[in-house]
């Protein structure tokens, strides 16, 4: 009948994010660090943890593209094992942050009154620390370690994600289909987990991305202050935390490490931008 | 608007009551015992009971919080374990170092960062838009301790312009007042930028251009006063996320500082210093988020009649 | 001689590498102390005519055609430094949108007061004091009062009166309205349509008012220039034009309107849609609405056609049908 064919929504949202350079290139980015990610293992020139003093403090070469630190260790090596590691504790640390913020926030936008208002103090709190100081603090709580670590980073950021999901219920509390539903007789967890938390899921999903690359840079200052991933485990935060002794003698020990991060937390601060002017969404806050 | 502004000192006070509450239990959450560190080899369980009995720590928990916020309150914050000296007189001889680190590296956000986004959003996607928005992401993306290590690297080691560490003179402030400040830089560029367009779009501003008015004094007198509103809000809000690179600042660059005193504290156990600096470095935030909030209702008059 | 002479405006802009010209055949002229009403749909291209003649369509990316004669010089060949000191001095414009139209921020007063700064040489302080005048002489009751106020304070009412003394604060030559009451309230619709008329008169004053409301036409205009999918497709004096009009959308659209009296149904409706500017048909733009189109219609635009000093038509058929 009509003489427009309409478009399926993910596919005006896939053009509309082809047409975004700086989304395309964040896009680029992140999966190269899922495929070095996932094949560490091939991808290493040597061993990782194999020791050489022999050829400890050695500047980059055609051998050793990224040189080696001081246990004569293959930074290359290192730097793509780190990869792996820093990606996983990106991903699990903004699932548990995710998690809890849903559940406080969720609690907090729909309950409202006194709940909301304890709730709510608590995660502007949390979110006007430095995160940092958080993550500290639960370190010297529950131990250093790559699984304290998560833990504690989990813990630091949960509060944005409350404030989100807290505000998107809010407004859809009121919208008209969830009075429908509501006179229809669903049950307050019918309401809240069919229909108020799926359609409060796009910012958050945003804010998460972004987050990634947030957690990455707090796992590499917490392991630069000796807090995070112990010595023998090459995270990046842990590379340059070792390299830092050695700044003037074999500064690549600290570039290299540094950049591949720069560029892995750009990817998902670009990719992250993009969606958001892709969907529109309001959470200029946590950009 | 005293009215306001009183009321919004009286919420502070509460305020910091949960923070001592939340810090001083969390300190007792952390496991091993400071006071096994104190011990010297070969004493007895009985010089133990002394000592703790001499840090008050056989007392309930409660009772506890009470003695030491009282005596917090009223300046005396405990001796030191380690350093076996008055927490107070730490405090005050490394709170002057952060607060000139703060406050330097705050003009930089603000400075740079005010530059960078009105620049990118009067030349909206352009060269220098793009150029602006990738300092500004780097800003944002690039973690403040690395981005400390190459600037080192750089002017000190290799041009030899400012010394690597130190604390006495100005020149010692440039490096680790730009690195903290590049991350608060990009944040406010970002969101300067992004609100400025915003004003653009407004119908008033057709109105200015009718009036006759060149379109640097329209975005200067108009479009960033009212794209400023947003920024104060933003920035009070984050204020803690920028100076929380001051903390990770002072060990790249070895400085005094509370940050360094902190962690420092926190390597040996030794709580009474944690806490004090806990209480100082989070009031600061709160104070800061206070002061952006104040200068936030003068700024919009909308926001100032509010509380009238 | 008339004051603002309007002579083939085109007004193009690039949508997508695709030229788009939501403005064409505009040509009209306005005398001093005379109000000229502009009628229209939405999206008829009203507002950016007198976008155009301000010289602001440039600045979201716009090219203008044709001429724009004010008091014998072409705006269009005006450099934008030039345009600034003729806007609002010489040709001062009354936004759609009281309401949003003041920044929010600044003191109204000031505001005024800034416009005027630009374009007279004068003292803040004189500036204040003229100001307050002219708020008074528009009816704002405590206008020193109000002057000290933000824009959120005011009603609806005065924030318009406010929005006129500006325009008015540099005693420019036209002030350009672009639906200046659609905001209000009907009563206080009125009230400023009095000032409006007021203003023109005794300030003799050329008034350029964009309305879509053929009942505010009929009360104040002294010409006409009816407006369809970005042309113009009649032009006359207020009378001549709603007596006898001559181009068939002005006779549709005068049907439009209720009057007492009528019989109960027989108010006619326009049938179909103004069309959308990606969306313009070719020939004649209203040929599809058009109850006496035929090929010719849709083959070839028709021209403003001339018919006497100050009035003028767009239809192929004006010339066959002369009644």
């Amino acid at each position: 009948m009509t003489k427009y064919k309409h478009k399926p929504p993910w596919v005006v949202v896939l053009q509309r994010f082809s047409a975004n350079k700086m989304g395309v290139i964040g896009t680029i980015l992140i999966a190269c660090l899922v495929i070095v990610a996932l094949f560490a293992p091939l991808l290493e020139p040597y061993s990782y943890k194999e020791q050489n003093i022999a050829i400890a403090n050695e500047p980059p070469s055609l051998n050793h593209i990224m040189g080696t630190d001081d246990f004569g260790r293959d930074l290359l090596s290192r730097t793509i094992r780190g990869a792996r590691i820093s990606f996983v504790v990106g991903v699990l640390s903004v699932l548990i942050s995710v998690v809890i913020g849903l559940v406080i926030g969720s609690i907090a936008g729909f309950y409202g009154g006194v709940i909301d208002l304890v709730l709510t103090t608590i995660a502007d709190l949390t979110w006007s620390m430095p995160a940092i100081l958080i993550a500290l603090l639960l370190v010297a709580i529950i131990g250093a370690g790559l699984e304290s670590v998560v833990v504690a980073i989990g813990l630091s950021y949960w509060a944005q994600y409350a404030r989100l999901v807290r505000g998107q219920i809010l407004s859809l509390k009121s919208a008209v289909f969830i009075e429908a539903t509501k006179s229809m007789g669903a049950s307050d967890y019918v309401i809240l987990f069919k229909h108020l938390l799926p359609n409060s899921l796009s910012p958050v999903i945003v804010a998460a991305t972004i987050g990634i690359g947030n957690a990455i840079v707090l796992e590499a200052t917490l392991g630069f202050l000796g807090m995070g991933a112990q010595p023998p485990t090459p995270s990046w935060g842990a590379m340059m935390s070792n390299g830092t002794a050695y700044l003037f003698i074999s500064p690549w020990m600290i570039i290299f490490p540094g950049l591949a991060m720069m560029i892995t937390v750009l990817g998902f601060n670009l990719f992250g931008d993009a969606l958001i002017d892709i969907m529109d969404v309001k959470n200029k806050e946590s950009s | 608007m005293w009215i306001y502004v009183l009321r919004r000192t009286l919420l502070l006070i509460p305020l910091f009551f949960i923070i001592s509450v939340v810090v001083f239990s969390l300190i007792h959450l952390v496991p091993g015992d400071p006071i096994d560190s104190l011990l010297g080899p070969g004493s007895t369980s009985a010089d133990k009971i002394e000592l703790v009995k001499a840090h008050g720590l056989d007392k309930p928990l409660t009772v506890q919080y009470f003695v030491w916020l009282k005596n917090f309150v009223t300046g005396d914050m405990g001796q030191s374990i380690i350093e076996k000296q008055p927490v107070a007189d730490m405090i005050f001889y490394n709170m002057p170092f952060t607060v000139r680190l703060g406050l330097a590296s705050l003009f930089i956000s603000f400075f740079l960062g005010i530059l960078l986004g009105i620049i990118s959003a009067a030349a909206k996607n352009t060269f220098i838009d793009y150029i602006s928005m990738i300092i500004a992401l780097l800003g944002v993306t690039v973690p403040a301790f690395w981005l400390g290590l190459i600037l080192m690297l750089i002017f000190s080691v290799m041009l030899g312009w400012f010394p690597v560490s130190g604390s006495g003179n100005l020149q010692t402030l440039v490096l680790p007042a730009i690195t903290v400040g590049m991350g608060g830089a990009g944040l406010i560029a970002r969101i300067t930028r992004v609100s400025m367009l915003e004003m653009f779009n407004k119908e008033f501003v057709l109105l200015l251009y009718a009036k006759g008015l060149s379109k640097p004094a329209i975005i200067i007198k108009h479009v960033f006063r009212n794209a400023l509103m947003p920024v104060i809000t933003i920035f009070g809000l984050r204020l803690g996320w920028i100076l929380g690179g001051a903390v990770t600042i002072e060990i790249v660059f070895s400085r005094p500082g509370i940050g360094n005193m902190l962690l420092s504290a926190l390597y040996r156990r030794d709580y009474p210093v944690v806490q004090a600096s806990l209480i100082f470095l989070t009031m600061a935030v709160i104070i800061g988020a206070f002061i952006a909030d104040i200068m936030y209702s003068y700024a919009d008059p909308r926001v100032r009649d509010v509380y009238k | 001689m008339s004051i603002l002479q309007v002579k083939e405006l085109q007004v193009t802009f690039v949508v997508d590498k695709k030229k788009v010209t939501p403005i064409e055949n505009v040509s009209f002229e306005m005398n001093a102390g005379e109000v000229l009403g502009m009628v229209g749909e939405t999206g008829s291209g009203k507002s950016l005519t007198a976008h155009a003649i301000m010289g602001l369509t440039s600045l979201v990316g716009g090219t203008i055609g044709g001429s724009i004669t004010f008091k014998g010089r072409d705006l269009l060949l005006l450099s934008e430094k030039e345009m600034q000191s003729v806007r609002g001095s010489q040709i001062a414009f009354i936004p759609q949108n009281p309401m949003t139209s003041l920044d929010p921020v600044y003191r109204v007063g000031n505001q005024i007061v800034e416009g005027l700064c630009k374009q007279v040489k004068i003292g803040k302080r004189q500036a204040k004091q003229q100001v307050i005048e002219l708020m008074g002489k528009l009816h704002i009751p405590k206008p020193d009062r109000v002057f000290q106020q933000y824009p959120h304070q005011l009603s609806g009412g005065l924030k318009q009166r406010i929005v006129i003394a500006m325009g008015l604060c540099a005693n420019p030559s036209i002030l350009i309205a672009d639906e200046p009451t659609t905001a209000l309230d009907v009563t206080v619709q009125a009230q400023i349509m009095l000032l409006f008329k007021e203003m023109t008169r005794t300030r003799n004053i050329g008034l350029f008012l964009i309305t879509h409301d053929l009942g505010v036409i009929a009360q104040v205009c002294d010409k006409v220039a009816v407006m369809y999918a970005g042309t113009m497709v009649e032009f006359g004096k207020i009378r001549e034009v709603f007596n006898s009009p001559r181009h068939p959308y002005t006779k549709a659209l005068l049907q439009c309107i209720p009057h007492i009296g009528m019989e109960k149904g027989s108010l006619a409706a326009i049938f179909g849609n103004v069309p959308s500017v990606d969306t313009y048909p070719s020939g004649c733009r209203y040929h599809p609405r058009c109850s006496s189109s035929d090929s010719l219609c849709e083959e070839s635009p028709p021209l403003l056609l001339q018919i006497e000093s100050d009035s003028r038509v767009a239809c192929h058929h004006y010339l066959g049908k002369k009644d």
